[in-house]
C-alpha cells in the first residue's frame, strides 16, 4: 500500500501540481487581489466590493471577464513584436520559479538541489518583461518606469539574495526540502535564529515586487501607471497576474527559508500536539462564520451560496481532521504530513501576503534617491554585516562548543548595533548633504 | 535519446540566437537574442548537469549583466543609431577573416575527432552532488584565486562607478 | 551520451560567430555583447572537458569567467555611458581620440 502511496508522490503528485499551478494560480491572484481590496477597505473603514456575489465574492471572477473582453490596444509607435510578448516573460518567469518550492512534504513539482537558487534565479527574469513593455511602449512614461523598475530590482535583489545566503549558511544546502528539514533538526525556525536577514528580506521582497511603499515603477501620482501604462486588457491583466504571482513566491522563499515551511509551530514539542486540531478548528469556525451570515444576505441565491461555502469549508475541516481521527498505520492516517504540511505552508504565505498588504496600506510611498539610498547604504552592508554575524554564530556553535542560546542573540545584538550605526551615520549623511536632483 | 534531443534543441537555439545578435540592427532585439543564447547555454550546462553552473549563468549572466546591458541600452538614445550604416568599412576583410579562423578551428576539431583519442566521457554521476564539489573546490584548492576575482570585481565596480560619474 | 566533440564544435561555432560580431559591426554596445558570447562558448568549452575528466575545475573557471565577464560588463557599459555623453555617438569607428 505505502509503495502505491509513493508511487502517486512521485509520479502523479507533480504532474497534477503543475496543472494545478497554471489553472489555479490565476483564479488565487484574483482572491489575492479581492483580499488585498478588502483588507484596504477594512483598514480605511470602509466596506469594499461587496456587490457581485455576498460580500464581493464573485468580484474576481467579474473582473477575469470584463479584462478578457475589453479590447487589447496596441500603440502605433510601439514595437509590436517586443509589446505583445513581454508580459508572457513576466508570467512565465513567475510561474516557473514556483516549481521547486514544496508545498507540504507531498506537494512539489521537482525537488533541484539548487531549488532555492532557481526560485530566486529564474523569479528574477521577469524584470526583463517588465524593462521590455516599458521600453517597446514607446512612451516616456512607460520608459521610466521600466528604468526605474530595473535600477530597484538590480539593487535590491543583493539585499535580498545576501539575506537568502545567511539562512542558506544555517541550512547547509539549497534543496527546498532539506531546508524545511533543516529548520526541523535545529528546533526553531530560522527567523529566530537570524531575525535580521528576515527584516532584510521583508524589505528587499516589497522593492522587488514593486510594492507599495516601493512602488515607484508604477506611482501613479508621478507616472501615470509606470511601465504598464500603454497597456490594456488581457496584457494588463498578465503584468497584473505576474506581479501577484511574485508576490506568492517572495512569500514561498521567506516562508521556506524563516519560517519554517510546512513545520507547524512547535513542530518538535510533543506538548504542543494539540496544534494538530488548530487547521480543523480554524476551518469549521470559517465554516460557521459563513452559516452566520447567511440569513442576512438580501438575495436568496446568495443565502444559498453562503450556506454552500459553509459547508465546503466544513468538508475542508473534515479532510484535514480525517489523519487525526482515522486509527493509527491506516492509508487515512498517513496523508497527515502532506495536507497538514500544506495548510501551513499556505497559511504562513498568506499570513506574509497580508503583511504586505498591511504595510502598503500604512506607509507613504517612498522618494526615488531615498530608496536607493536604503538599499545602497544601508539593508546592502547590513545584509553583509549579518552573513558575517551567522557565519561567527555558526563557528561559536560548532567549533568553540557555545549553545545556541548564547550564540545567535549575541551576533544578533552585534548585528543590530551595526544596524544602528548604519541608520546613524546615514541620518548625520543626510543632514551634510541636502540632495539636489542631478539633472 | 532525450539527452540527444535536449543537447540539439539548445544547441540549434543558441547559434541562431547568437547570429541573429550579430545581425540584429535594433540593439535591444540583439539583447533579447543574447539573452535567449544566454538561456540555452544554461540549458546546455543542465544537460552537462552543471546543475549550479546553470543557475549561476541564469542568476549572473541573464539575470545581472543583461539587465545592466538592457538597462544602458534604454538610457542612451536610440533612434539615431538606428539610422547608421551598421557595419564598419572593413567589414568584408573582418568577416573573411573571422570566417578562416573560425573555420580552421572547426576544421582542427572536425579532423581531430577521429585522430585525437578522445576518452569516452567520464559518467555525469562521478561529478554528483556537483554544487558540493564545486563549492569544496572552488574554497579549498581555488581559494586564492576566488579572493583574487573578488578583489577585481571591487575594483571593476570603483571603475564603472568613476567612469560614469558626471564629474569627477 | 552526446560526445565531447560535438560540445566543441557548438561552442566553436558560438566562438566564430562572436568574432565576426566583434570585427564587422559598429555599435560598441554589440560589440561589448559579441565578446559575452565569446566568454559564453569558452564555459561550454570548460564544462564540457570538466565532463570529460570527471574533474570539477571547468566548472569552477568557468566561474571565474563568469566573474569576469560581470567586471568586464560593468567597466565596459560605464566606459561607454561616458563617451555616449561626450561625443553623442555610440559608434566604434568614431572612437579616435585618446584624450578630450
Amino acid at each position: 500500500m505505502h509503495a502505491v502511496i509513493q508511487y502517486v508522490i512521485s509520479i502523479w503528485v507533480p504532474l497534477v501540481c503543475m496543472l494545478v499551478i497554471v489553472g489555479v494560480l490565476p483564479l488565487c491572484t484574483g482572491y489575492i487581489v479581492l483580499m488585498e481590496r478588502k483588507v484596504m477597505a477594512d483598514m480605511q473603514a470602509r466596506l469594499g466590493p461587496m456587490r457581485v456575489g455576498p460580500h464581493g465574492l464573485l468580484q474576481p471572477i467579474a473582473d477575469a471577464v470584463k479584462l478578457l473582453l475589453k479590447e487589447d490596444i496596441i500603440p502605433d509607435e510601439a514595437d509590436k513584436a517586443i509589446f505583445w510578448f513581454a508580459p508572457l516573460i513576466s508570467v512565465t518567469a513567475g510561474m516557473l520559479a514556483i516549481s521547486p518550492l514544496a508545498i507540504g512534504p507531498w506537494f512539489q513539482i521537482a525537488d533541484l538541489n539548487v531549488g532555492l537558487l532557481f526560485v530566486v534565479g529564474i523569479s528574477a527574469l521577469g524584470i526583463f518583461g517588465i524593462v521590455l513593455g516599458g521600453w517597446s511602449s514607446n512612451s516616456h512614461y512607460s520608459l521610466l518606469g521600466a528604468l526605474r523598475s530595473a535600477a530597484q530590482l538590480v539593487s535590491y535583489e543583493t539585499a535580498a539574495g545576501m539575506a537568502v545566503v545567511g539562512a542558506l549558511l544555517l541550512a547547509g544546502t539549497l534543496s527546498t526540502r532539506e531546508i524545511v528539514a533543516a529548520q526541523g533538526d535545529y528546533g526553531t525556525w530560522f527567523i529566530f535564529a537570524a531575525p535580521v536577514g528576515f527584516f532584510i528580506y521583508v524589505v528587499a521582497s516589497i522593492a522587488e515586487t514593486n510594492r507599495a511603499p516601493f512602488d515607484l515603477p508604477e506611482a501613479e501620482s508621478e507616472l501615470v501607471a509606470g511601465y504598464m501604462t500603454e497597456y490594456s486588457g488581457f496584457r494588463w491583466a498578465l503584468y497584473f497576474l505576474a506581479e501577484y504571482t511574485n508576490m506568492v513566491v517572495v512569500a514561498s522563499i521567506a516562508t521556506t527559508l524563516f519560517l519554517g515551511g510546512w513545520l507547524r509551530p512547535f513542530a518538535g514539542t510533543r506538548a504542543f500536539n494539540f496544534l494538530d486540531y488548530f487547521p480543523s478548528a480554524l476551518m469549521i469556525l470559517v465554516g460557521a462564520y459563513c452559516f452566520y451570515r447567511a440569513p442576512k444576505q438580501p438575495v436568496k441565491v446568495q443565502q444559498l451560496f453562503m450556506m454552500g461555502l459553509g459547508l465546503a469549508f466544513f468538508g475542508v475541516a473534515l479532510i484535514l481532521a480525517a489523519p487525526l481521527l482515522a486509527p493509527k498505520g491506516s492509508l487515512v492516517a498517513s496523508a497527515m504530513p502532506g495536507l497538514h504540511g500544506a495548510f501551513w505552508f499556505l497559511l504562513k504565505v498568506g499570513s506574509y501576503i497580508y503583511l504586505f498588504m498591511w504595510l502598503r496600506f500604512t506607509f507613504p510611498r517612498y522618494r526615488f534617491d531615498q530608496l536607493m539610498r536604503l538599499g545602497w547604504q544601508f539593508l546592502i552592508p547590513l545584509s553583509i554585516v549579518n552573513v558575517m554575524g551567522i557565519g561567527l554564530a555558526l563557528v561559536l556553535h560548532r567549533h568553540w562548543g557555545w549553545s545556541h542560546w548564547t550564540a545567535f542573540p549575541l551576533t544578533t545584538i552585534l548585528t543590530l548595533l551595526a544596524a544602528g550605526y548604519l541608520g546613524w551615520a546615514g541620518e548625520k549623511k543626510d543632514k551634510e548633504h541636502v540632495f539636489v536632483g542631478e539633472q | 535519446m532525450l539527452d540527444q534531443i535536449v543537447f540539439y534543441f539548445f544547441a540549434t537555439l543558441a547559434v541562431l540566437s547568437a547570429v541573429l545578435v550579430v545581425t540584429r540592427r535594433n540593439i535591444v532585439q540583439s539583447a533579447i537574442f543574447l539573452i535567449t543564447a544566454l538561456l540555452a547555454t544554461a540549458g546546455i550546462f543542465l544537460q552537462l548537469h552543471a546543475e549550479f553552473l546553470f543557475i549561476v549563468q541564469v542568476i549572473l549572466y541573464a539575470g545581472g549583466i543583461m539587465v545592466l546591458f538592457v538597462f544602458v541600452i534604454m538610457l542612451i538614445n536610440l533612434d539615431t543609431s538606428l539610422h547608421q550604416a551598421q557595419y564598419n568599412r572593413q567589414w568584408w576583410l573582418g568577416l573573411l577573416l573571422a570566417l578562416v579562423v573560425g573555420a580552421h578551428l572547426i576544421l582542427a576539431v572536425a579532423v581531430g575527432r577521429s585522430v585525437l583519442p578522445f576518452p569516452e566521457p567520464a559518467p555525469a554521476t562521478m561529478l554528483e552532488p556537483s554544487t558540493q564539489i564545486v563549492g569544496k573546490t572552488l574554497f579549498g584548492e581555488y581559494m586564492l584565486p576566488f579572493e583574487v576575482a573578488s578583489i577585481l570585481l571591487l575594483v571593476a565596480m570603483i571603475g564603472a562607478v568613476v567612469m560614469a560619474k558626471k564629474k569627477v | 551520451m552526446i560526445p565531447t566533440a560535438d560540445y566543441l564544435f557548438l561552442s566553436l561555432v558560438m566562438f566564430t560567430i562572436g568574432i565576426i560580431g566583434v570585427v564587422t559591426r559598429r555599435n560598441v554596445i554589440i560589440i561589448l555583447m559579441s565578446i559575452e558570447l565569446m566568454l559564453n562558448a569558452v564555459n561550454i568549452n570548460l564544462v564540457a572537458f570538466s565532463r570529460l575528466v570527471g574533474s570539477a575545475e571547468g566548472h569552477v573557471f568557468a566561474i571565474f569567467i563568469i566573474t569576469d565577464a560581470a567586471a568586464e560588463a560593468a567597466v565596459g557599459l560605464g566606459i561607454i555611458i561616458s563617451f555616449f555623453r561626450n561625443r553623442e555617438t555610440l559608434l566604434g569607428d568614431e572612437m579616435d581620440l585618446l584624450k578630450w
